[in-house]
Formats: C-alpha cells, structure tokens, sequence
C-alpha cells in the first residue's frame, strides 16, 4: 500500500513537472516563413513609363524633366516639399527647449560639421536642384529632383559641386523612361556616402549593401530575403518612415524591426522577456562595419599642414584616408563591436550657438536620453564618433567654419587653410559671433546600428553580456546584471565561510582518524 | 541490545533524495548564472535552474503535506536540552570512541544540534531561497504600460539575498556530507538513509517496528 502511495507520489511529481516545462512544440507556421512568402512576391511595375510620349521629348535640363513628371502626377509635388528629404528639418520637441525646428541648418556633426555656407557641395545629396547658398527656402516645385530616388537604370548621378544639379553625361529621356520604386541603389547613393566617403558616418550603411551578402545583412542580401531600403522603411504621400537620430529628437515615426517581426519573436520566453529591455538591434547586430571601415575619429586640429605649399593626403593600407590637409587626422576601424547605451526614443542636439559652460568632458553633439529605470528605454548598440573640432572658447560654442568655397581669398579652409578666417567667415554666414580665438574640444557624436543585421546562428550568446570579464554591457552600470555583478563582500564572505567549513571538516577528520588507529592500537594491545 | 529499527519512511527518504538532487542541481546552475563558472552553457542553466526550482517547490508541498499529516513536524522543534553535550560530544567525546549523547528512536531521530539547524534551514534559508527565488524569476524591469509601483528598481537585493542563501547551504551541505560518517559506522547513517533501516541501541521495544 505504501509503496502504492509514493509511486503515485513520483508518477504525480513527474506529470506536474511536464505539464509546466514540457510545452508541445508548436506546428503552426511560423511568422518567419510568412514574412518570407510575403516578400518574395517580386513587385509588377502597373506602367511602363517607356510608352509616355512626354518622356520621349528632349529635355534641356532638368527641370524640364521634373516638368514632365509633374504633368501626370499632379499632387506628388506638394507631397515631396512637405518632406523631410526636401526640408532637411523637422519640427520637434525637446524637452527643455520646447518646440524647436531641428535640421541640417541648425544641427550640427562631427564630421564636416555642417551645411550652412557649404551648400553648393552638400547638395549633391539634396533631392533639389539650385541649392545655391543660405539654404534659401525652395520653392519651386520643378526644382524636385525625382529622378535620384526613382531612377531604375542605375545610370544617374549628381555632379559635383553643382548645387544638386545631375552630372552633365545623365542622358536624362533613358531615366526618365525607366522610373520606378526606389532600389538600394537610390538610398545607398547619399546615405551610404554621408560625410564625404563610403561608410564615414553610420559603420553600418556602406557600399558592401548594394549587394550584400547574407553574412553582411541577413535582410538585404540578394542571397536571403533581398530586401530593399523602402520594404522597412515604407512610406505613405513621400513621407518616409524611419530617421536617424543625428537630426531627429522626438520617439515617433521610427522605423522598427517589430514592425515585422513583433515583439516577441522567439520560442523562447526567457529571450522574449529580454526585449522589454534589450532592443533587438542587441543581440542582432553583434558586428558593424563588417565589409569596410568606418571612422571612428577625427580630429580637426591637424587641418592645415601642407607639403611644399600644397595640401596632401595619407592613406592606410587599406585605402582609407588617414590625413588630409582639407580635414585633418582621422582613425578608422572595422568589424567593430559597437558600444552600448540607454535609449528611449528621444534624444537633444548641440544646436548653432548653444553655449558649453563644461569643456572638461566630451561635448555631446547628440544626446541619446534613457536609463535603466526609465521605462521606455532600451539597451541599444551605437557608433559613437569622437572628435576634435573647432571651437570658441571666449564666446564658448562651437564653430561652423567655412570650409567650401570654389575659388581662393574667400576665407574657406579648404582652399585658403587659415583656420582663423574660416571661422570668422563661417561663423558670420550664420549670424554668430567669433571672438577671434580658437581651440579644439573633444566631442562625441552617437549613432544608432541599426543594419548589417547578422543570422540567426551569429547573434550574441549569452554569456557575451552576462560575464564577469569583458562583458558587453560592462558600461551600463545601472542597474543588477546576473553573471556580470555581484557583491564583493558577499564573494569573499561566502568563500571565507566555506573554506572555513572545509578546514573545519579536516581538521575534525584528521583527528577522528588519529585518535581511532590509537584507540585500535589500544585495544590490540589489550588483547 | 541491538535492534534493526525501521528509522526513515519511504516518502522521508524519497523526499530527502530528491531535495539531494535537487539542490546539487540548482547549486551547478545557480552559480553558473552568478557567474562563477561555466559548464552547462548559460542559457541551459537559466533553463535547468529554473525546471529544478519549481520541481522543488512542488516537492516542498509534498513534504508539508507529509510532516503535517504524519506529525513528523515535531521531531524539528527546537530543544536546549542536551545541546551542550551534544556539541561537547563533536568537539571532545568523539575523539574518545564516546557514546552519542542523544539516543536516537523513531520519535525522536535528531540531536538537539540537528533539530537547531534543520528547523533553521526548513523555516529560514529555504523560505528565503524560494521567495527570493521567486522574485529572481517573476520581477519586472521597469517597462511600459506597468503597474509602478510593482516594478523593480534593481535586482540588486534579491540577486545578492538569492547567492547569501546559496553560499550558506553550500557550507551546510559540506558539513552535513561530513557528519554522515560520524554514526555509530563511518555507512550506518548512509545506510539507514537508503534503506531506511538502522540498527539502534533501544531498551524500549514498543518504538521497534519489526
């Protein structure tokens, strides 16, 4: 009867403990394999722009071209100047500044440090043309330029330094005829080449996602998925979802990976619960930079130097710049693990006259807010761009110098190389003041990873982030990690303790065995 | 006068082999997860700690329900008498070939010192363990759309509360492991463990059972 009982007992353990951690396996389809089949439907053009009769006449510039366009489609113009990508500036909210209009006017970078006054080159990543100087208002709606976001020919470009007009060789009918939905191509044109080379400024957009191959992008590779820009970042009347946080300040309009794959993609409920805090970005895109470098740091201060009175560059062996007299000193890297911080969707920007008090510690010219404790945040991997640049340490802000100019005596670095002058000029054409002096302060620009996402079997283990030595997250010490914290007198306490026990346990057998083989010896002896 | 008692039920035993695996099991992956080593690969031992936590909660309700129901509880109410010649017998008698102070019966099978640290252990550490245990599990990060006040600050306390409990049924298991060759044999307490029986010193016959 007993034994009855207790088998019962066991047979009831057993089934109890099954029931809670024996889940059936699922056989539903998973979402994974109906985003696959959705797709993989290849996208059927509804015309085909070869047949218009309009886009067969000569165009003599191109504005005509965009003349052209608009006769048909006779609203999408007021959609594109209503754009971020024709604005370059968005109203937003910041809190402690309130509503303020954030862009490429006002904000500035690390790297060539801004717009205002270098337009005539910027432009050639501007969707205009005629954008000449003071980032005039454009008004103009045949001064759009379609054809670089729609082109399907691959054969448009920009010229150089040409206030965003294309390059002359553009045979502009053969474009025109062949438009349709932006290709990598069309985005990876600009925003692979940001800040004057391939893979400058974001590490993680670069030339390699052309056409990259599954190890550099799981999504966008040809051999996978074969995902376009406009798949995530998907958009509605030229409103395109998705921003970087170089310019943008308010958590809205992102574009995210749960959009597609929710927030709790994986079988596993202890890897679903990490996303309340850890963005997927995380733990997938354990690499950046993986195909070619990206700059890590520039340091300004070293502009200048020429060789027999002319400027020069230096090159690394694998072709990246190392100097140039035109921009200084600069390091690159690649296959980075990128660095990790809170966010919380919103961030604050160092704007054109901002005054910085503290020069001790790196200027922050974009402030990615989030905490641990903050609930909206999440853990996310970054770029984080230093540098040194110019700076006004009586009026104490930064310096927006000239840096382009397309002849000499105009006071630009690039082509006079006197950094007081450039300052002075640069500073005037946006109406702040410079007293004359100028130093170099360390400042730190963040950028969020966001692609090169890797495979399934190359995201980041476990214990990449929950370890004692080199952890990951080492950084964000907020807040309690299992593996990576502890409490030190708690690890000497209870080491002390236990090697307490165990002498004491020795010890005591020790002399056990001792007085034992006596006492034996004894009573052998009594015998 | 010798008898072969009937010392340890079956369920008794079971429980306690049970609890022996259980807790060699949550110890490996419990410090694996403190960071202490690695053997199972981490993620594998969030998993088996956490399999091995709720099989030992349910076994705890097995062994309430048994102590309860079998009035075995009482052997664990703590008594000063013969406490001190029980340690005296540790630290001197022992070394003597000495008697064991306290006579083991059926109705009463721990020494005052085993009653002091198993009651301590059942009302103290092992609470502490599965609550704070719990907490580990079921805590909530500070997060969108939550309750606050049910939000945690830092995992810090239970975390650091969850490894004290760990490190002090480490030093009580090396003791305990110890102790069982300090019966009558180096075996007679393993013994009687598996198979229940052991042979006792009892005048009274009316607590033998065969």
């Amino acid at each position: 009867m007993k034994k009855i009982v207790i088998a019962l007992l066991f047979i009831g353990l057993v089934i109890t403990a099954s029931i809670i951690f024996l889940k059936p396996t699922e056989a539903e389809q998973s979402n994974i394999s109906l985003l696959k089949a959705k797709y993989s439907k290849k996208h059927v053009s509804s015309v085909d722009h070869s047949k218009f009769d309009i886009l067969q006449k000569k165009f003599n510039s191109p504005q005509d071209a965009t003349a052209a366009c608009i006769s048909c489609h006779t609203e999408r113009h007021k959609e594109v100047m209503h754009s971020n990508h024709w604005n370059w500036e968005r109203e937003e909210y910041v809190q402690g500044r309130g509503i303020v209009y954030v862009g490429k006017k006002n904000a500035i970078n690390n790297f060539c440090i801004g717009v205002e006054g270098n337009e005539q080159s910027c432009a050639k990543c501007h969707i205009g043309f005629e954008m000449t100087s003071s980032m005039a208002p454009l008004t103009d709606p045949t001064n759009i330029d379609c054809l670089v976001c729609h082109d399907n020919s691959e054969t448009y470009a920009k010229g150089n330094e040409m206030a965003g007009a294309p390059d002359k060789a553009v045979n502009l009918n053969l474009v025109a005829q062949k438009v349709g939905r932006p290709m990598r191509s069309n985005c990876g044109v600009c925003h692979f080449f940001g800040g004057g080379g391939n893979n400058v400024k974001h590490g993680d957009l670069e030339s390699s996602m052309f056409e990259p191959s599954a190890d550099i992008d799981i999504h966008m590779s040809p051999e996978t998925s074969n995902l376009v820009c406009v798949d995530c970042h998907t958009s509605e009347n030229h409103m395109m979802k998705g921003k970087v946080y170089s310019l943008s300040s308010m958590n809205r309009n992102r574009s995210t990976c749960e959009q597609c794959h929710t927030e709790t993609p994986h079988d596993a409920d202890i890897l679903n619960e990490h996303t309340v805090k850890v963005a997927c970005q995380t733990c997938h895109i354990p690499v950046y930079a993986k195909a070619n470098s990206t700059k890590i740091a520039w340091d300004w201060s070293t502009a200048g130097k020429l060789k027999n009175g002319a400027p020069y560059t230096e090159e690394d062996a694998k072709g990246n710049h190392t100097y140039m007299s035109i921009k200084g000193t600069f390091t690159w890297a690649d296959s980075l693990k990128p660095e990790y911080i809170w966010f919380n969707g919103t961030a604050d920007h160092y704007l054109l006259g901002d005054v910085i008090n503290d020069t001790t510690k790196p200027i922050k010219i974009n402030t990615l807010n989030g905490s641990y404790a903050d609930r909206d945040s999440k853990i996310i991997p970054v770029k984080i761009h230093r540098a040194r640049q110019p700076f006004d340490p009586v009026n104490k802000m930064i310096i927006q110098p000239k840096l382009f100019s397309d002849k000499k005596g105009e006071g630009a670095l690039w082509t006079d190389f006197n950094w007081l002058r450039a300052a002075k000029v640069g500073m005037d054409e946006v109406h702040l003041p410079f007293s004359g002096q100028l130093a170099f302060v360390k400042t730190e620009m963040y950028w969020p990873i966001n692609h090169m996402v890797s495979s399934k079997e190359n995201t980041l283990s476990c214990n990449q982030c929950h370890t004692r030595d080199n952890s990951r997250l080492a950084g964000l010490n907020d807040f309690y990690m299992p593996a990576r914290d502890y409490s030190s007198i708690v690890e000497i306490g209870g080491k002390l303790i236990i090697l307490l026990t165990l002498i004491g346990v020795m010890i005591h057998a020790g002399i056990r065995i001792s007085t034992n083989r006596k006492s034996k010896k004894e009573v052998h002896n009594e015998i | 006068m010798k008898y072969k008692v009937y010392i340890y039920k079956s369920f008794e035993r079971f429980w306690h082999w049970m609890q022996a695996i259980l807790i060699f099991m949550l110890a490996a992956t419990g410090f694996e997860i403190h960071g202490s080593f690695t053997f199972f690969g981490y993620q594998n031992a969030v998993k088996y700690h956490n399999v091995s936590a709720y099989a030992f909660i349910v076994l705890i309700v097995f062994a309430i329900f048994w102590h309860f129901s079998t009035g075995e509880w009482k052997q664990y109410i703590p008594t000063i008498a013969n406490l001190k010649a029980q340690i005296n017998y540790y630290i001197f008698g022992i070394f003597k070939n000495a008697p064991h102070p306290t006579r083991k019966t059926v109705l009463s099978k721990l020494n005052p010192l085993q009653k002091l640290v198993y009651v301590g252990l059942k009302i103290l550490v092992i609470p502490v363990m599965v609550i704070s245990g719990l907490l580990y599990m079921f805590y909530r990060y500070p997060q969108k759309d939550a309750v606050e006040s049910i939000n945690i600050a830092s995992l810090e306390v239970v975390a650091i509360v969850h490894t004290i409990g760990a490190l002090l049924l480490i030093a009580f298991i090396i003791t305990h492991l110890y102790l069982i060759t300090t019966g009558e044999t180096v075996t007679s307490n393993l013994k009687a463990m598996i198979t229940g029986y052991e042979e006792l010193e009892d005048e009274d016959k009316s607590t033998k059972e065969n």
